[in-house]
């Protein structure tokens, strides 16, 4: 596949630019080609990632229509009432942690971006430092909170008798997908303020626009992409984490916890790879449509 | 007087949510300290739960570390030349690969992990060593790694500085020794935080492909959620809290950097 099965006697590939195929480059002849050089370079991206990646992943596609369902196992995640209510529950907690997640980081990251005051870096770092605590951590810094012995049970207990436990419920995950998704979108929303146009602002200002107008009709429709942008991340990593439902309780009823009882649990492999797919599958999706209406780089996170 | 209501309104609204990610970190800390965390810090201070966290869990803690670096090497070896070839290559192709090595980032770290298993679980020497954990956290790290290192080389015109370095004749690997990776270097380091970052705190596939002689730090902290009493748990988060956070900071702080340049 490489350029060194045609003769190539200068360094004259496409994209150098045309004063350097001249013969005075010097360009060495006898040495390794560039191109091959390249191919060299990228070979060993390419055996790992089909290795461990593209092979494994088309082996879970198989898989997935290999059990007694057959192709129809791929369908389940739909028509099976069991399968289909964890995927609404899990989606529509997905929605709700995206939504709580976006106006808690537009109302502190606008703040933190247009006020400078004494304490406003420590304020950012308090914000921003569990920007990669795994989801077990999370999950136990929720129980913490809200769990037997933690401190929302200990306050209500001696404020008014009775002793408020939620942590082990879908309203623990909830609040763990927020405290994972917070610092996240903050960043995004911080940078995209810094690099609005305050002309436009004052502009709207000096027409008589009152402060409130002007958030709703000139800031807030310019944060869209970096809305789009981080929303589609925290509705993702919403949908496929693992780690915090794992720690709060196996019994809470989101996509991520069914296939993994499925798995090791029922030993149930045809349906578990089913539903990995699909989870995989709308997790790219949501990403992936996210990218293309921002022109951006978007990623999810464990 | 009205600006300085709402001023004092989303100051009050920011420190709420500041609390909300602080205020379980310090309880997290303060319980493994404490003597006893149901009667409180009354009870006394002491370093013996994190002294017997280090005493059941130092094989783990070791393993993460060992992981890390490896996973590291396999990144650095695999996708610094890779970066390069991607980003000078360009084109069509690269745009596809690009795409693929960075699908481990939208697909759960679950579906990753059982198609490993449905693939290699039947080769029982790869499975049960610690290589497995190595193979999944080097799947999900490597793009962290190529795409930091390519940024740098979008910024710095790398494909003017090769080319002057080959019209004066020096071969693609003098070239890739003291052309490219020097100016790859912030890439290259900020991707190696961030790979150390990841694969000491990765759980979602390291739970599903880990046997009991290969648990890794957080696999550890899993456990000792599940079976331990909330001092030795939270004097293990407390362990793993002083390993990633100066790791997390330094990964803030080349980003900031970043933004600035």
């Amino acid at each position: 596949m490489a350029g060194t099965a045609r003769p190539r006697r200068r360094l004259c590939n496409c994209y150098l630019m045309p004063t350097q195929c001249l013969p005075a480059t010097g360009a060495p002849t006898s040495a390794m080609s560039h191109r091959s050089f390249i191919w060299i370079c990228l070979l060993p991206l390419v055996l790992v990632t089909v290795a461990f990646f593209v092979l494994p992943m088309a082996q879970l596609v198989a898989v997935g229509a290999d059990g007694p369902r057959g192709a129809g196992a791929y369908l389940a995640i739909l028509t099976e009432p069991r399968y289909r209510a964890t995927l609404i529950n899990t989606v529509l907690l997905a929605t709700a942690t995206t939504i709580a997640t976006l106006m808690i980081a537009t109302i502190a990251g606008l703040f933190l971006q247009r006020h400078r005051f004494p304490g406003r870096a420590v304020l950012i770092a308090m914000l921003t430092f569990p920007l990669a605590f795994p989801g077990v951590v999370v999950g136990f810094l929720i129980i913490l909170l809200a769990g037997r012995q933690g401190l929302i049970g200990a306050i209500t207990l001696a404020l008014a008798g009775e002793k408020i436990v939620f942590a082990y419920s879908i309203f623990g995950l909830f609040l763990g997908y927020l405290y994972f998704s917070i610092p996240r979108v903050i960043l995004t929303i911080m940078a995209a303020v810094q690099k609005l146009d305050r002309g436009l602002e004052e502009a709207a200002r000096s027409l008589g626009a009152s402060p409130w107008a002007v958030q709703r009709d000139v800031v807030l429709p310019a944060l869209v992409p970096a809305f789009v942008a981080s929303g589609a991340i925290a509705f993702a990593t919403a949908m496929g984490a693992f780690g915090t439902a794992f720690t709060l309780a196996t019994n809470i009823d989101v996509l991520p916890m069914l296939i993994y009882t499925e798995f090791t649990l029922a030993a149930n492999f045809a349906i578990s790879a089913a539903l990995s797919i699909g989870l995989g599958v709308i997790a790219w999706a949501i990403l992936a449509l996210a990218r293309s209406m921002t022109g951006g780089t978007v990623a999810a996170a464990g | 007087m009205r600006d300085r209501l709402i001023f004092a309104g989303q100051l009050g609204f920011t420190l709420l949510v500041a609390a909300f990610l602080v205020v379980p970190v310090l309880l997290s800390i303060s319980a493994g300290i404490t003597v006893n965390y149901f009667r409180g810090i009354q009870s006394g201070v002491t370093l013996q739960w994190v002294a017997q966290v280090w005493g059941l869990y130092k094989g783990e803690i070791g393993l993460s570390f060992l992981i890390a670096f490896a996973t590291l090497a396999v990144t650095l070896v695999v996708g610094v030349p890779a970066a390069y070839g991607l980003h000078v290559r360009g084109g069509r192709l690269s745009r596809v690969i690009e795409e693929i090595i960075t699908l481990p980032l939208a697909i759960p770290g679950l579906a990753i992990a059982l198609a490993l298993l449905l693939t290699y679980g039947g080769f029982g020497g790869f499975r049960q060593s610690w290589l497995f954990i190595l193979v999944g956290h080097t799947v999900f790290t490597m793009p962290f790694m190529v795409r930091s290192v390519m940024a740098v080389f979008a910024s710095v015109d790398i494909k003017t500085l090769d080319e002057g370095a080959a019209s004066l004749g020096a071969s693609p690997w003098t070239r890739f020794c003291n052309v490219i990776v020097p100016n790859a270097l912030p890439g290259i380091l900020a991707g190696s935080l961030m790979v150390i970052t990841l694969s000491l705190g990765e759980f979602n596939l390291t739970w599903m492909l880990h046997t009991p002689l290969t648990k890794t730090l957080p696999v550890g902290l899993a456990d000792s959620y599940a079976s331990m009493r909330l001092e030795v748990a939270s004097a293990y988060t407390l362990i793993f809290f002083i390993m990633i956070v100066p790791l997390l900071v330094a990964m803030q702080m080349f980003a900031d950097k970043g933004e600035k340049q």
